[in-house]
């Protein structure tokens, strides 16, 4: 499969702003390393000043890395010419948070601008122009100014805009942060028609977990500049490797219940079993548990779905003993993670120190449930 | 009444005069707006551009042409004037008339333009400028074609109040004898005691200066509006 962007240990460091004394630089992004095939869409996920816009402006060659070496379509980004820059970005488009369209031009003009900039004719840009606006769904606004339009179709012309000259790679910066979620949901499967239909490889970024489930077949997590985690997408979110990967997972799932939720949980009866859903989905626990004679009633927990797939962690109820509870947790730890959440938490003063990984994730969870 | 307030000169001879000098300083103010105009969008363009993190970031043409601007336009016009005039000789070859008077006229117009464009331009939002950068379009196509443009409507209004100023300075070039509307109301209103010219004057230069404004105005408004 052939790589259409490739980072190896890339770092970007700004300046210290001008006037301010002593070392003040900033290392928006340090010792990145990252490849994306082609046809793909990737997330880039992490929260505000992780370093995502720098990075994805390193991509187009709005900035240039410090250090490593950034190859995007073949052109060496860090050392190409200004022509061989405009060149690369003649086939990279981009959308923006503020959809930054020119407020001077009209729907069409900002939809022909990159086809005038790549030189076409006007009987051409013409065609093209109306063919955009039709496959955006906006062939009757063409005339009008972009502040007549609403957030969603403003985006709607910007992704117009940026696939106007048949880039092969597009580039969302917070695309949908502005929109609500209707609008959100709209933008985002546009954005999955262009991939599947004109085969744009896309690379997202956001800071939004939802949008990387429902989009991304592959996923690149930051945090504080570095590249914490970075693989297909279901694989990094069911086994994270970096504790902000757990937490972005956590944030949706809820983990397993602790303090006062545990408290007034156990105060239900019962025994309580927190397993992860993923592959070994929620019908297959029930069918472990009816072998046993058993019935769990979920009481806490969450599911979200990764690209089709189960993904969370759902914490049952089960009319039992201690002792059948632990047999039925030890045959269910054959195919996930099972949590006894009364004795996991009894017990945590003696938890060895945990290993790197999912382990790691779990101490992480346990912190914020 | 009025007559009594305002004695009235002769008007059988000042008329012919006072249109030539209306003429005149619509000369003047003309042609200072359109080279001074043409220059100062030029100046504040490069001043924009070359700001640091701009799209031809240089800091020491910046900081070059920041402070001739800033040396430059504090400086009383009527002061100006007289403080030019070696260069105004240089370049028409006397300091009297009208076309001596629009060499500083359009000296000082270049500078306070300049500033004003500057300041549109900044005002313009850096996502667009980028936008514009990403999509591949040259840096100088950048600036032309995407940011003098979205800035448009503040420049016609900055250009509004720059045609108002220029009328004064027109004014003031007439004393130094620069002709036009200045000089006729020193020549003939101060200088011999008859306020009725002075106030025709006046009130000649507020229509212009209204006529001006209300233009300026409903352009900048159609635009904003499109």
């Amino acid at each position: 499969m052939s790589r259409v962007i490739e980072f190896e240990r890339v770092t970007k460091t700004f300046p210290a702003p001008a006037g301010r004394r002593g070392n003040g630089e900033l290392h928006a992004v340090t010792e990145a390393s990252l490849s994306v095939a082609r046809g793909s869409i990737v997330g880039v996920i992490g929260y505000s000043g992780a370093g995502k816009s720098t990075l994805v402006r390193l991509i187009n060659g709005l900035e240039r890395p410090t250090s490593g070496t950034v190859r995007v379509l073949g052109t060496d980004v860090g050392r190409a010419s200004a022509a061989e820059l405009r060149a690369l970005r003649g086939r990279v488009g981009m959308i923006f948070q503020q959809f930054n369209l020119f407020s001077a031009r009209s729907v069409r003009g900002n939809v022909a601008y990159p086809l005038k900039v790549a030189g076409w004719s006007r009987d051409d840009i013409d065609r093209r122009v109306a063919e955009l606006l039709e496959f955006v769904g906006l062939s009757d606004k063409a005339a009008q100014r972009p502040r007549r339009l609403s957030g969603g179709q403003k985006q709607r012309v910007g992704i117009a805009r940026a696939i106007a000259a048949n880039p092969e790679l597009l580039l969302a910066d917070e695309a949908t942060s502005a929109l609500d979620p209707q609008t959100t949901g709209e933008v985002l499967a546009l954005l999955r028609e262009i991939n599947r239909t004109l085969g744009i490889t896309i690379v997202v970024i956001t800071h939004q977990i939802s949008i990387v489930h429902e989009l991304c077949d592959q996923v690149v997590v930051m945090d504080g500049g570095r590249v914490v985690d970075q693989g297909e997408t279901y694989r990094v979110f069911a086994r994270p490797r970096s504790p902000l990967t757990a937490r972005f997972v956590e944030s949706v799932t809820q983990g397993i219940p602790a303090g006062d939720t545990l408290e007034a949980l156990l105060g239900g009866g019962g025994e309580l079993l927190s397993v992860d859903v993923n592959d070994f989905t929620s019908e297959d626990v029930a069918r472990v548990l009816e072998s046993h004679g058993l019935r769990g009633t979920v009481v806490y927990g969450g599911v979200t779905d990764v690209r089709g797939r189960q993904l969370g962690t759902l914490t049952y109820r089960i009319d039992t003993d201690r002792e059948t509870a632990r047999r039925v947790a030890t045959e269910l730890r054959t195919r996930t993670r099972v949590v006894q959440p009364a004795e996991s938490s009894a017990g945590e003063s003696r938890d060895p120190d945990p290993a790197p990984g999912e382990d790691l994730a779990v101490r992480s969870r346990r912190g914020l449930a | 009444m009025i007559a009594a307030i305002l004695p009235a000169g002769d008007w059988g001879t000042l008329t012919p005069v006072l249109l030539q000098a209306v003429q005149e300083t619509i000369y003047m103010v003309v042609v200072t707006l359109v080279i001074g105009g043409l220059a100062g969008l030029l100046l504040g363009a490069l001043l924009y551009a070359t700001r640091p993190g701009n799209l031809f970031a240089n800091p020491i043409v910046f900081h070059v042409l920041n402070l001739v601007i800033n040396l430059v336009r504090p400086i009383p016009f009527i002061i100006f004037l007289t403080a030019v005039a070696p260069v105004t000789k240089g370049i028409v070859g006397s300091t009297l008339g009208t076309n001596a008077a629009i060499v500083p006229m359009t000296i000082m117009a270049t500078v306070v333009i300049g500033r004003v464009v500057e300041q549109n331009l900044v005002a313009v939002d850096p996502g667009i400028v980028e936008a514009a950068s990403a999509i591949g379009a040259r840096r100088l196509s950048v600036l032309f074609t995407v940011v003098i443009p979205e800035a448009l409507a503040p420049l016609i209004l900055g250009y509004t109040f720059m045609f108002i100023a220029v009328v004064d300075m027109s004014a003031m070039a007439g004393y130094i004898g620069g002709g036009g509307l200045g000089n006729f109301a020193i020549l003939y209103g101060y200088q011999q005691f008859d306020v009725q010219a002075t106030w025709i004057t006046v009130a000649i230069i507020v229509v212009i200066v209204q006529a001006g404004q209300f233009l300026g105005n409903r352009l900048a408004h159609r635009i904003l509006s499109r």
